[in-house]
């Protein structure tokens, strides 16, 4: 390497790359409990990567967005998610539409088209963090993928939860973030909407006796 | 090349010889430590070796010439890789001899070798195991490859001992896409070694060997030879991990000093290594041989990702 990068570029893209790896293992995982507690690492490496950025470019608002990072996605929701799991006994097997190693290849393919299509974009960007786009719009394709292959409604509202991990990256590395009302709206959003949706699974069991989001489709009109 | 380096690359062939049984020793102390069993002595796989070379061999009725003659091409393959990688120093007369890519072909040669030697008899438990190692080694060498191709792509160099001297004395630089090299070849080196998650080393069932099956009918000196290179086989394996991602302490020339010290650090790391290594396979349990696909995919996936983030993010910054 020619030219000498900050130490602080480093470490940024050194959590990048955790926030990536992080979204493969989440993708691996097939039990419901570790895959709580991934998401929950992945909102600390988020809310760490974010301190960096804030740290080394002085924008006082990203340590907002850094706190409410780490309050929101690496406590709040995994308590809320670990909750959930408990009262509705779910039993720890996570069935996929397709097995898993097909799934972390497509996931390679994915993260190819993700670092393709945002190398041109992150050479506009003039940002201290603008290399790591490309891993930001790919955990947010890694996420999604998650939210396809899985038939269970926990491992999907996880994979939901994690594709706004994604989100926060892109927006935290193209732009230093979003404005701090935008942000707050995001988070309030999601929170309701894990609240929500845990609501719904009670209603989802209920009904089937089962979380299989698989039997939705055969809904009808008695 | 002067006297001193040769003199030194036996050193290190020597140090490879006898320090080989003592961290199989080491791993399977720690591990017995670790399940709450008495532990062998620390010298207990030399203490093997000498009784087996001192018993006779016993031949199967229609083994070929072939069978006896594995036990030697693997020890030597052994032997030749532990001399390549760079244990001790990257400036010895060995190192420039063969690249990560012929070292990763010396492996498997190697196990070539075992897996034909373990069908030529015949028996079913030979050939179930010979099949195995092919398809552990079919998934593990890509991935092995890709990982050597990530750290060859940052020191520009497929040689071993420019890759290691770019990764020890460069400017200090965190490289995420060595972290996933670094995990990935963890995983295959677990695969290869015949450890836990894969293969239990010291498993007396045969239908879920791996290893051991294909070594079933071996005795005498040439199942000691045999022993003796999979210990060599894990020593190069670590030696290879720490060359790669721990490379601090390796000297770069053959002054004494430098090398004195490069085997105190050794000798600290593979102990340091070879602890690791049983806890990881203390707290594992042995997967089914139909998930090891799954595990080696991974560690090709982790690989894979080493050389994309690599491209992303360290090439143009």
């Amino acid at each position: 390497m020619s030219t000498v990068v900050p130490l602080s570029a480093q470490l940024i893209n050194l959590f990048a790359a955790v926030i990536l790896l992080l979204a493969f293992a989440m993708l691996a995982q097939r039990r419901v409990l570790p895959l709580i507690n991934l998401f929950a690492l992945q909102g600390l490496t988020l809310c760490l990567s974010t301190l960096v950025v804030a740290f080394s470019t002085g924008q006082a608002h990203l340590y907002g967005s850094a706190a409410l990072t780490l309050v929101l996605k690496a406590l709040l929701l995994p308590w809320i998610l670990h909750r959930l799991v408990r009262k509705l006994q779910v039993k720890s097997d996570v069935e996929g539409l397709v097995n898993i190693p097909t799934t972390m290849l497509i996931g390679i393919v994915l993260v190819m088209v993700a670092f393709n299509v945002a190398l041109p974009i992150s050479q506009l960007a003039s940002t201290i963090s603008r290399g790591t786009l490309g891993i930001a719009l790919a955990s947010v394709m890694l996420a999604f993928l998650m939210m396809i292959v899985r038939t269970k409604a926990i491992p999907q509202v996880v994979g939901f939860l994690a594709m706004e991990n994604g989100l926060f990256l892109a927006a935290t590395s193209a732009t230093y973030g979003m404005p701090m009302v935008v942000e707050l709206g995001i988070a309030l959003d999601v929170l309701v909407g894990a609240i929500i949706l845990g609501v719904f699974f009670f209603q989802i069991r209920e009904q089937f006796d089962s979380l299989d989001i698989r039997h939705l489709e055969k809904l009808k009109e008695r | 090349m002067s006297i001193s380096g040769l003199l030194w690359q036996f050193f290190a062939i020597a140090l490879a010889l006898a320090l080989a049984p003592l961290l199989t020793g080491w791993v399977n102390q720690c591990r017995a430590w670790l399940q709450n069993r008495a532990a062998p002595p620390l010298l207990q796989p030399y203490f093997m070796l000498h009784k087996l070379f001192h018993k006779d061999v016993v031949l199967a009725h229609g083994a070929s010439p072939l069978f006896v003659f594995a036990p030697y091409v693997v020890f030597g393959c052994m032997l030749l890789a532990c001399a390549i990688i760079p244990t001790l120093s990257t400036d010895l007369p060995f190192a420039p001899a063969a690249d990560t890519i012929a070292l990763v072909g010396v492996f498997g040669l190697a196990r070539l070798f075992i897996a034909l030697a373990a069908m030529d008899i015949g028996t079913s438990f030979g050939t179930l195991g010979g099949r195995r190692e092919m398809l552990i080694g079919f998934l593990a060498e890509p991935a092995l490859l890709m990982v050597i191709f990530t750290t060859a792509m940052i020191s520009q160099s497929t040689s071993v001992a420019t890759i290691v001297e770019t990764l020890a004395h460069g400017d200090f630089v965190i490289n995420p896409s060595l972290a996933f090299a670094g995990i990935a070849f963890t995983f295959v080196s677990f695969a290869e070694n015949a450890r836990v998650p894969v293969d239990n080393p010291a498993t007396h069932l045969e239908l879920t060997m791996i290893h051991e099956a294909m070594i079933l009918e071996y005795s005498g000196r040439h199942l000691a030879l045999i022993e003796w290179a999979a210990a060599l086989k894990l020593y190069a394996y670590s030696c290879l991990g720490l060359a790669l991602f721990f490379p601090w302490g390796i000297a770069e020339g053959d002054s004494a000093a430098g090398l004195l010290l490069a085997i105190s650090a050794l000798i600290a790391k593979l102990a340091v290594g070879g602890a690791l290594l049983a806890l990881i396979e203390t707290i594992n349990a042995k997967v089914r041989i139909f998930r090891a696909p799954e595990f080696l995919g991974t560690a090709f996936l982790f690989a894979v990702l080493g050389l994309l983030v690599r491209l992303l993010l360290e090439s143009r910054v």
